[in-house]
């Protein structure tokens, strides 16, 4: 397809602006203007709605196509929750911050406040801050405030430890905030190993951080001995939150003992991924790090909410305001929809939906950790492999039959990776049609690898060179 | 409340699914959580339908105030959205897509995210742009910490004038990693030039710039990205999307990096999010870029396509050695504004930043014509500038907020002495009349 710049004509245009009612101002000198205009593309509006229209229909989606993304919970996005948004569209955020001018945005804040208390309670935390604007944000914002909690006791602390089928994003975020990683290999029950744990373990690491279930679904029973230990020295344990859509009911990572938790709301409570974003990444402490929460803070005082925007124990500001706010609002939607009963259900049949495919397809491919899993399973193409079909291979012919490959080659502690996330949202019809095609694909492997090799075949390309991309960084268009 | 509507499997199918498990219930499938670990409480409200939500939401969004006549920016601003950004940005295959992990089944994405790539560059005068960043201040934290690998130096010199929130964020980032942040002051509310480059040392690594500056003061850096680059160190500029409709590009001036916030390219105010980051730099830094980056190549017939590319910099790779930590980025925002820039076009986004330039500049001079006001601004201004009153900024913000106006920002909050000074942002959205209005009132709230 063509790019929007290769469709441009010179005089074209999309949209109009009202016309001025005031006098043309005095021009700039001549070292303030820019040279040349940006090349934007110069297309009429229906040639626009065509050329976007027809990009979106080259994308799969939920709402297109089944998407057992393992770790991202690709679940169905509610189109309510969009309306929802639409009520608070259009306010500006300084509004809240002038003088006098919390009176005027009530309702916003009581949102956040209210998100922030239904947060607080699912997760079992004693305060929750919405500020941080993704999950790997809330991530190193739960680090800060963690580095913040030693610098007020004098601990001096250098280490966090993950485990080695941890989110890329657990150390990448420890080490934002200036922390060497310890990683701890996994033990053969699939959790990270309790007696190198044990052994690793020191008064110079300031934070073990894990997701629980873990990356492979599986819930570590050793997970409240874990937070004693790390408590004995010190060390605060960091909830990794990709994972709730597991628990909602069952367990709250609070009562376990950590300290911190983000959540996704993009995964979890149901707001949309947007094609990699926005998310929000809400972060919930326990009291001893509420005074380290970034500013400002919604608090509620006499029925009204205001805004605490000066502490000086504060880590400050993570960004630009109060969090993705129109994200929050889907997400509170979602809740209220949802409300108790229905967030339990929904971890129930995502539990279930995950040990069914898990079942249905062991016959098929291994699974290197055979035990009743959470919200989603691993297998591995290991099988696969001896015929020469790589869990790529599998992925791009699950394409070419309609289904959005499960993520692949991650955790990096199962070979071949294949971790597959139904989510609760999809029928049994659906996912029986998905097991058939993963049943279909394994028994290719075996007969005709070729074909495996060459999908996917029905999309607009074929296999891509990764390489070439790489090395001639073709990042934006240059044949003006 | 029964939850079928996002709950498909119906009893019998459970039944089945449990048989084929060989679990007796759904409980069984719980049992790896030992009952000593179980939720000690779950106390939220019953569910309800999606009508009962939205009315409950529509009253309290109703506790807002109504329409505020708006003069209001600090980083975020009050710009039309043309009526195609919801609509193609609200098409689901783009809202309920992820990260084009795949790129056979997320051409549509990953080509729309190469077409923005594009436009933040022309925008920039930048050879690269990465696929978006969270918000303009994390984005501008980001390029300190691009600036502190690339010089592998450990001081940051950033202009006072840049937006207080801007400055605040990249404090905390920084703070973490015991980097020296030299914050020089403004005078008059355009940068401190000689105190600046003076600051600017061999210990540098880089530069940190806002054009036009939080007051509204435009700028020509190109003197200072020299300095900074004599002494080895790097320039990162933020700026204003719309005002480079006019405005010199941070590449004309010798820039490294560019940041900035997409919020004004069609993102709705939202209370302040979601919007987009977005950051631009020359060639050679691309390999120290955070986030993704879209690269074009092509299939195994020779056919064109993209992908997400040099992902040996990013956390899912590289774990604690990556660029950064960001995963998701605001991509579905990037989005808007790449349908928003298209909409507009070439000719199209002048005008509109015109039309900015000509409303700022008709308010300046009606409001520094108000008995007792005067222009703070040494310098040239955009459709953003400070006014100095003779009163408490704060005070008169507060009383006409009474009257439904937002008059402006006041300074002293962040600036020791500038408790009189209001910065005022005028875009294409506000009337001729309410800017006289605006006029009117600030006369009278100063001197009755």
């Amino acid at each position: 397809m063509e790019l929007i710049y290769e469709k441009s004509r010179a005089g074209r245009r999309g949209v109009l602006l009202p016309a001025s009612d005031v006098p043309t101002a005095a021009v700039l000198p001549k070292s303030l203007l820019r040279a040349e205009s940006a090349r934007l593309p110069e297309l009429s509006e229906l040639e626009t709605v065509r050329h976007f229209t027809n990009l979106s229909r080259r994308n799969f989606s939920v709402d297109t196509n089944f998407y057992p993304l393992g770790s991202c919970t690709m679940k169905y996005n509610s189109k309510a929750i969009e309306e929802a948004a639409k009520l608070f569209g259009d306010f500006h955020p300084m509004t809240a911050l002038l003088p006098g001018g919390e009176r005027y945005a009530q309702g916003n804040l009581a949102m956040v406040h209210h998100l922030g208390e239904l947060l607080t309670e699912i997760t079992g935390m004693d305060e929750v801050t919405c500020q941080p604007l993704a999950g790997a944000h809330g991530e190193m914002t739960g680090i800060m405030l963690i580095a913040a909690y030693h610098r007020a006791k004098g601990n001096k602390k250098r280490y966090v430890i993950v485990p080695d089928s941890s989110h890329g994003t657990n150390p990448a975020s420890a080490a934002m905030a200036g922390y060497e990683i310890i990683t701890i290999p996994s033990a053969p029950y699939g959790d990270m190993d309790l007696d190198e744990f044990k052994a690793k373990m020191n008064g110079e690491v300031a934070a073990v951080m894990m997701t629980c279930p873990n990356t492979l679904g599986l819930f570590n029973p050793h997970i409240r001995e874990i937070c004693d230990i790390a408590h004995s020295f010190d060390a605060l344990v960091y909830y990794d939150g990709a994972n709730t859509n597991a628990i909602l009911g069952k367990v709250r990572p609070g009562d376990l003992g950590f300290d911190v938790i983000h959540l996704n709301l993009h995964k979890t409570f149901g707001t949309p991924h947007g094609a990699g974003g926005p998310g929000s990444g809400p972060v919930g402490v326990k009291q001893a790090l509420v005074p380290f929460l970034p500013m400002p803070r919604v608090v509620k005082k006499d029925g009204a909410y205001s805004l605490e925007t000066d502490n000086a124990a504060s880590i400050g500001r993570v960004s630009s305001f109060f969090g993705n706010f129109g994200v929050m609002v889907k997400a509170y939607a979602y809740i209220l929809m949802l409300g108790r009963q229905g967030l339990i259900k929904v971890s129930e049949q995502a539990v279930l939906n995950a040990n069914y495919i898990m079942s249905q397809l062991k016959s098929h491919y291994d699974l290197p950790y055979d035990f009743t899993c959470m919200h989603e399973c691993v297998f591995s193409a290991s099988r696969q492999l001896k015929h020469g079909v790589h869990a790529i291979d599998i992925a791009k012919y699950l394409i070419d039959r309609g289904f959005h490959p499960p993520t692949v080659y991650f955790p990096l502690n199962v070979k071949e990776a294949i971790m597959i996330e139904p989510t609760e949202t999809e029928s049994k019809e659906t996912i029986d049609a998905f097991i058939a095609v993963m049943k279909e694909a394994a028994e290719m492997a075996e007969k005709d690898p070729e074909a495996l090799h060459q999908a996917p075949v029905t999309m607009p390309v074929t296999r891509l060179d990764e390489t070439k991309a790489a090395r001639e960084q073709a990042v934006c268009y240059s044949k003006w | 409340m029964s939850h079928e509507n996002f709950l498909p499997n119906t009893p019998e199918d459970i039944r089945e699914m449990l048989a084929a498990i060989g679990a007796g219930s759904i409980d069984e499938l719980f049992a790896p959580i030992p009952a000593n670990l179980r939720a000690k409480s779950f106390d939220l409200p019953a569910g309800m339908s999606e009508f009962e939500m939205l009315a409950g939401l529509k009253a309290l969004a109703g506790k807002n105030a109504g329409d505020l006549s708006s003069f209001i920016g600090g980083g975020f601003y009050d710009h039309v959205i043309p009526a195609v950004v919801d609509h193609l940005s609200g098409r689901a295959e783009f809202y309920t897509a992820y990260t084009p992990y795949q790129p056979e089944c997320s051409q549509g994405s990953l080509q729309a995210l190469f077409e923005y790539q594009t436009a933040i560059c022309e925008l920039t005068g930048m050879e690269v742009s990465n696929a978006s960043l969270y918000d303009g201040a994390t984005a501008m934290a980001e390029a300190a910490l691009m600036m502190l690998r690339v010089t592998e130096r450990n001081r940051i010199v950033m202009d006072g004038a840049i937006n207080p929130f801007y400055r605040q964020v990249v404090k905390s980032y920084l703070a973490m990693v015991n980097v020296e942040v030299v914050e020089v002051m403004p005078v008059n509310g355009a940068i401190d030039r000689t105190a600046f480059i003076a600051a600017i040392d061999e210990a540098a690594a880089g530069v940190l710039l806002q054009n036009p500056n939080f007051f509204g003061t435009v700028d020509d850096f190109t003197d200072i990205v020299a300095a900074a680059h004599a002494k080895g160190a790097l320039a990162s500029v933020s700026v204003y999307p719309v005002a480079l409709g006019l405005l010199k590009t941070p590449g004309a001036m010798g820039a490294d990096i560019v940041t900035g916030d997409g919020q004004p390219l069609g993102n709705p105010l939202s209370f302040g999010g979601p919007s987009f980051g977005f950051m631009a730099s020359i060639k050679k830094y691309i390999r120290n870029f955070p986030g993704r980056i879209i690269g074009e190549t092509v299939d195994r017939n020779g056919k064109r396509g993209f992908v997400l590319t040099l992902q040996a910099r990013e956390q899912h790779i590289k774990r604690h050695k990556a660029t950064s930590n960001i995963c998701s980025n605001q991509s579905l925002c990037a989005l808007r504004g790449l349908i928003f820039l298209s909409a507009f076009g070439r000719e199209g986004f002048v005008e509109l930043a015109r039309l900015n330039y000509d409303k700022g500049g008709y308010a300046k001079q009606v409001l520094a014509s108000v008995k007792g006001v005067s222009l703070y601004n040494a310098g040239s201004t955009f459709n953003e500038f400070t006014l100095t009153l003779p009163k408490s900024a704060a005070e008169v913000v507060e009383t006409l907020l009474g009257q439904g106006i937002a008059a402006g920002v006041p300074a002293g909050a962040w600036y020791a002495g500038l408790d009189n000074q209001l910065v005022v942002t005028v875009t294409e959205k506000r009337s001729k009349e309410e800017i006289d209005t605006l006029a009117e009132r600030l006369e009278v709230a100063l001197w009755s």
